[in-house]
């Protein structure tokens, strides 16, 4: 399954571990959630970066105290019809500020790339190569957005404001 | 009229060619159907028993005649010369095909029409009342508000996959035309000890399987914080509504597990966070849009126009009148209902050249504008009253004239088992044979307001639940078969209505609505009370025992 990240495909430095998987010595691994949980102390003394597969129907509070030694958290979309992860991303986005990677995972698909940059994902696990091979042209199959998020794109409100007043009009 | 800007358009235009590529996609064997299926519902397009069916918005129910015009050639051209008017400030159209709705599609957006989010899981149009803008008494004009809403729900990055479906209407008038309460969230536009504008918030109605009656979640909420309090409705719903089973994950279920006091705790917690952020909106941008909605220019005319006073020596002329005309805000000005349920028709159709004629009245009459209610009928929302007696005959000509708006013949009905997968029965010939039954004009008066609302299956997008009388086709051993409630309602004091007796089959339909109907005659207290009033003071039992007692 390709990674985009950054608007290409690159590799993926992190390997995955399921939930009774032998620890690596070293390198970048991405834990599931529970896993972390119980023993976060001794996974982040390691030498490598950690990253969290968080399930999208448990809280995310409970990630919030390790976000700062965080380098990534997956989220999880058991179907693409499944939106929770949605919300979890603007929330550790927005409201947690969380600044590192931030993967979407699982039936990810090219239409929902736009939702999901805006939503603060900034990495992506394609489940189709074409896909991920078109996600610079997919990404800008849009230009107006109606809602303001942690993503920064100024919203068709604020873009008319300005408008307003260059025009100088409604004064 | 609310006219879109260079965004706006810009917008609906990116919607089109994304669609087209998905569409292309699709054809080719790029996404399966079951990916495409999503994506061609988030477009309102559904795959119904016979063909594609294309589900088009009308926004708060709002339309030019431009727009009619071009829904007319949306009929015309890509499918058999008819639209059908939904329950939902929709239109429908039956027999489209796919590779040919991003043309459609195209051709809608020129003139500012989209099916964006008309069916799918996530936010649907905004709904409002039909007479927004014109009725006498309104606080404020709810289609600013509407569209605020509109845009805000349009493709957003967190709402656009939820647990199901999510539906908002709007009303500004005490009579709410809107059905607010068999909504998700329901908004009625109230002002407070200081005069500022904000909503009462009622979430949780709904109908289908399990109906309920929307509760108030909040009292007031200022107009400035009605984005961010409706985003922590929906962020609670997006992460706690139940995605395991589909009959289980509306809001409504939610809100009914969780106790309402429990949900609009988490919705003030959710709210406390967001409501000092970027979706606080000030006034700039309230009046920004409603510096986009185009006013008539009226003119001072007389309460009583000359040609009024002589039309009234024509009855039919006047049967019309008494029946499809309301008073307007604006003296000397009317608004008209249309109706869309001729006797022996399909509730809500209109042919191609009925809305081209339409367009053409409502440039002449009303401002070029048109209204699409509820209750599947169309309205002119400004009619000087001098020129009633010509729109009329116009109207008459056109089929257009039956004077039945909220009498036993204006039925709302869904397309059931003639035209939808979902359905177990057929609705449409039910409406139609009692249409018939109940075509003589002065027997609909005599009876006075009554509402039948009609569903082939028990999704409810005929609302039955709601009606004063709620006609249910369900299937039994092979046979379809009709389950009878009364005493629903959906206005200000919506309620649902009670089941009367054992489920009776297709052929007995109309003869048990007309002992349902001798039954009240012969109950009600008085000629003025009505139907509805009967029910609530006699309760169900009384039609049970006339209803059943020969059957």
């Amino acid at each position: 399954m390709p990674l985009v990240k950054g608007g290409k495909i690159v590799e993926d430095s992190f390997v995955k571990l399921d939930v009774d998987a032998p620890l690596p010595a070293a390198g970048d691994i991405l834990v599931p959630g529970d896993r972390f949980l119980k023993d976060a102390a001794a996974l982040l003394a390691r030498p490598g970066k950690v990253g969290v597969i968080w399930p999208n129907n448990r809280d995310i509070d409970e990630l919030v105290p390790y976000l700062g030694k965080l380098a990534a958290v997956a989220l999880v979309f058991p179907t693409f019809r499944d939106g929770r992860a949605y919300s979890q991303s603007r929330l550790l986005r927005e409201r947690h500020d969380y600044r590192g990677e931030l993967r979407a995972t699982g039936q990810v698909l090219r239409d929902q790339f736009v939702f999901m940059l805006r939503a603060g994902f900034d990495s992506f696990e394609v489940k189709k190569q074409a896909d991920a091979e078109a996600f610079t042209q997919t990404v800008k199959r849009y230009s107006v957005f109606y809602q303001p998020t942690g993503d920064g794109r100024i919203t068709a409100l604020h873009r008319r404001m300005q408008l307003r007043h260059s025009e100088g009009v409604g004064t | 009229m609310y006219a879109y800007d260079e965004i706006d358009r810009t917008l609906v235009n990116e919607r089109v060619s994304e669609f087209r590529d998905q569409v292309k996609r699709r054809l080719s064997g790029e996404l399966t159907e079951d990916e495409f299926k999503i994506l061609r519902l988030q477009n309102g397009v559904y795959l119904q028993l016979h063909a594609y069916m294309f589900r088009v918005a009308i926004p708060y129910g709002t339309l030019s005649s431009e727009q009619l015009r071009r829904l007319a050639h949306i009929a015309r051209r890509y499918d058999r010369g008819y639209g059908h008017f939904t329950t939902r400030q929709n239109i429908q159209f039956n027999w489209i095909k796919l590779a040919e709705l991003p043309d459609a599609l195209a051709d809608l957006a020129e003139v500012g029409i989209h099916a964006m989010q008309t069916s799918g899981n996530n936010m649907r149009n905004v709904t409002s009342d039909q007479w927004a803008g014109v009725a006498p008494g309104e606080i404020e004009d709810p289609r600013i508000w509407s569209e605020l809403l509109r845009q805000h729900t349009t493709l957003h990055p967190e709402f656009s996959f939820l647990p199901r479906k999510f539906k908002i209407a709007i009303t500004a008038s005490d009579h709410d035309r809107a059905a607010i309460k068999i909504h998700d969230i329901g908004l009625r536009l109230v002002k407070n000890e200081k005069g500022e504008t904000g909503f009462e918030v009622l979430v949780g109605g709904g109908l289908g399987r399990t109906p309920f009656i929307a509760k108030t979640i909040k009292h007031f909420v200022h107009g400035r914080d009605i984005l961010s309090y409706v985003e922590a409705i929906l962020r609670v719903y997006n992460q706690y509504g139940r995605r395991d089973n589909i009959y289980k994950a509306r809001i409504k279920i939610l809100v009914h597990e969780l106790g309402i006091e429990k949900f609009s705790r988490e919705v003030e917690d959710e709210w406390q966070h967001i409501r000092n952020s970027s979706l606080q909106i000030d006034d700039s941008v309230i009046e920004d849009i409603r510096s986009r909605f185009t006013y008539p220019a009226y003119e001072k005319l007389p309460h009583m126009p000359d040609e009024l006073r002589q039309a009234a020596a024509d009855p039919e002329f006047e049967a019309w009148r008494k029946n499809s005309v309301a008073p307007h805000k604006v003296q000397g000005y009317s608004i008209v209902t249309i109706s869309l349920k001729p006797t022996g028709g399909p509730p809500g159709d209109a042919t191609a050249e009925q809305m081209d004629a339409l367009a053409d009245l409502a440039e002449k009459y009303s401002f070029g504008e048109i209204r699409v209610g509820h209750e599947q009928n169309l309205a002119l929302p400004h009619v000087a009253k001098r020129d009633l007696p010509a729109l009329w005959k116009a109207l008459d000509k056109l089929g257009l004239a039956t004077p039945n708006v909220n009498l036993i013949t204006d039925i709302i009905a869904c397309p059931g088992l003639d035209y939808c997968s979902l359905a177990n029965a057929r609705s449409i010939p039910i409406a139609q044979e009692l249409t018939r039954r109940f075509a003589n004009h002065e027997l609909a008066n005599l009876i006075g307001r009554l509402h039948i609302n009609i569903s082939g299956c028990i999704n409810a997008c005929g609302h039955h639940h709601v009606g004063h009388i709620g006609i249910l086709g369900v299937e039994k051993n092979g046979e379809e078969v009709y389950q009878i409630t009364i005493g629903g309602r959906a206005d200000e004091s919506a309620a649902l209505g009670t089941l009367i007796g054992p489920g009776v089959k297709f052929d007995e339909v109309a003869d048990v609505i007309e002992d349902v109907v001798e039954a009240y005659l012969a109950l009600r207290e008085r000629p003025e009370e009505l139907f509805i009033d009967t029910v609530k003071r006699l309760g169900v039992e009384p039609f049970k025992e006339r209803v059943y007692a020969t059957r």
